[in-house]
């Protein structure tokens, strides 16, 4: 069952979205995101909205597994709503005690969860399209212009592909540990905060142990498979830039217009 | 065929151990005065007990280790030059004990292409090798599983999927079965007998299961970093109290053997497999 744990949040299924170079995702997702700060007015928010919903329709995956993403920043949602209602000045529509709630107020903090929302279901799209493979792949390919500043953009990818195919190992090594110092009359369960943080030693330092002695182990193995660096490596399946991914692109560059545009005009 | 692969003299190893001030507290040699020479297409089993140095040994083959003196020559080649490194470590692949931590990707295809990516072949050419190297082991059907579903015999199948696709001439195998089940184990033996078999390609494997080494071509046993006895499967395990005194158990039939053979029981010399002592029984009536 452990076995089986899904990483990120990748949603199998056949769209065009899912076909998409990694880069392309990348891209989109960023402008997206930029683009939510580009105009403040309602028709930006609804033609956000549109498109967003567009993509999701065109991705195949379904409406609740995109929505799933919110139910983590549920409180970020309601405490920045309320900080935009009670604090900015304005037409005040109601006062009671020490608050009062204006207009103005009410707008922005609309307007303020519309984007966050937009802006977390928008970063969905990719992760839920997207295997994590393809992302880290994706991201060494258009983070490669860091090199010149000597930022270590293989290793880091590599590193990040090897921590995925870790996770796994690691967790059901967790589960190990635990059962073995429960066995030894190990309480995790009871206590308060402190109590059970300092549970949690007995649990840590053997698994640091090991994966120290798995990183060294797989350092021994890597090496003894020729990797020496990204220097000179080939991939074997490099990613391509095909026709829908030159046409994504334009239809980003053609939604950051819109948004500009409407931008402007209201 | 029968030309010489490896080529050791006189391979010396010593950890050394320094406090926190560099200064050289203990040294340890764990190899002390090793010569070997073998063969290309031979399969060579090296047994010995824990700390008998036979790990340190094969890490010298593929330039993991630096010889402290003597000399490791790999195809021609001394492994003490770092400017055959990667030739080398392409030539003569590891496998490792624990299956886990020495597959890279989770994608199995994408591990077995792992290597001759890090070599820099081309794309089409990577996509060819891994097919045909998932099929000789057997795993074509995994290609696109993760490796976290594999049973550990199967994950050092994909390991050595990983080290055909490199084009070796030589797999290393440091303990590979240790931490696998009967299955498990079966099926890793089988397959490196028949890439032994059929595609020329040597084979060392280290190991403590004196079972595992009845059908190799040669036997080395080791002890306190030297070679102790050098024969056939058969040679080496007629001589039990040799072994014993090297602190290695016999298999369960190859001892019955002995002692009936002890006892006055005409039954011939190296028996080595059950179905060899049912047979020689059998004649007796």
């Amino acid at each position: 069952m452990i076995r089986d744990i899904t990483l990120g949040q990748y949603y199998d299924a056949d769209s065009i979205i899912h076909r998409l170079d990694p880069r392309v995702k990348l891209a989109f997702t960023l402008i997206y995101i930029a683009s939510l700060y580009v105009g403040k007015s309602v028709y930006c928010y609804l033609f956000a909205a549109a498109f967003l919903c567009g993509l999701i329709a065109l991705s195949r995956v379904p409406v609740h597994f995109m929505l799933r993403g919110l139910k983590s920043i549920v409180v970020i949602l309601v405490i920045s709503a309320l900080f935009n209602i009670f604090v900015i000045d304005g037409q005040v529509l109601v006062r009671f005690w020490i608050f009062r709630i204006t207009l103005e107020g009410l707008k922005t903090a609309g307007l303020m969860v519309v984007r966050l929302i937009l802006l977390i279901v928008g970063s969905s799209v990719m992760t839920l399209t997207t295997t994590p493979n393809d992302l880290t792949d994706g991201l060494e390919r258009s983070l490669g212009f860091l090199k010149v500043i000597h930022v270590p953009i293989h290793e880091i990818s590599m590193m990040m592909s090897i921590a995925l195919r870790f996770i796994p190992i690691l967790v059901e090594e967790v589960n190990k540990i635990m059962k073995a110092q429960m066995a030894r009359g190990a309480d995790f369960d009871g206590g308060g905060l402190i109590k059970k943080a300092k549970a949690m030693v007995p649990m840590l330092i053997p698994l640091f142990v090991s994966s120290f002695r798995r990183a060294a182990d797989l350092a021994l193995a890597m090496e003894a498979r020729c990797y020496h660096g990204g220097e000179g490596r080939t991939k074997m399946y490099p990613l391509k830039y095909k026709k829908e991914d030159f046409l994504a692109y334009l239809v980003l560059f053609v939604y950051l217009g819109c948004m500009i545009a409407l931008g402007r005009l209201t | 065929m029968n030309k010489l692969l490896i080529r050791i003299r006189d391979l010396v190893h010593e950890y050394r151990e320094y406090d926190e001030n560099d200064v050289l507290v203990r040294t340890s040699r764990a190899l002390d005065g090793v010569t070997l020479d073998v063969t290309e297409g031979s399969f060579v089993a090296v047994l010995g007990h824990n700390g008998s140095g036979k790990s340190t040994f094969a890490k010298h083959i593929n330039a993991l280790l630096m010889p402290t003196e003597g000399t490791v020559i790999f195809s021609g080649r001394d492994t003490a030059e770092i400017e055959n490194l990667w030739e080398l470590r392409k030539e003569a692949g590891m496998i490792f004990q624990n299956p886990d931590n020495q597959i890279i990707s989770n994608v199995v295809e994408e591990d077995v292409a792992f290597g001759p990516e890090n070599l820099g072949i081309p794309s089409e050419e990577i996509i060819a090798r891994v097919a045909f190297a998932l099929e000789r082991v057997g795993m074509e059907a995994y290609r696109l599983s993760s490796p976290n579903k594999l049973s550990g015999g199967q994950k050092q199948r994909i390991g050595i999927a990983g080290l055909l696709a490199m084009k070796p001439r030589c797999i290393l195998m440091d303990e590979p079965t240790a931490m696998l089940d009967p299955v498990g184990r079966r099926e890793v033996l089988r397959t490196v007998h028949e890439l032994n078999r059929d595609e020329h390609i040597t084979v060392v494997m280290i190991t403590h299961y004196l079972e595992e080494v009845t059908d190799v071509d040669r036997v080395v046993v080791m002890d306190q970093g030297k070679i102790v006895m050098d024969g056939t499967p058969r040679e080496i395990f007629s001589r039990i109290d040799e072994l014993s005194a090297h602190h290695m158990r016999v298999p369960q039939v190859v001892e019955l053997a002995y002692e009936l053979r002890k006892e006055g029981v005409p039954i011939p010399e190296g028996i080595l497999t059950v179905d060899e002592l049912v047979e020689a029984l059998c004649r007796l009536r």
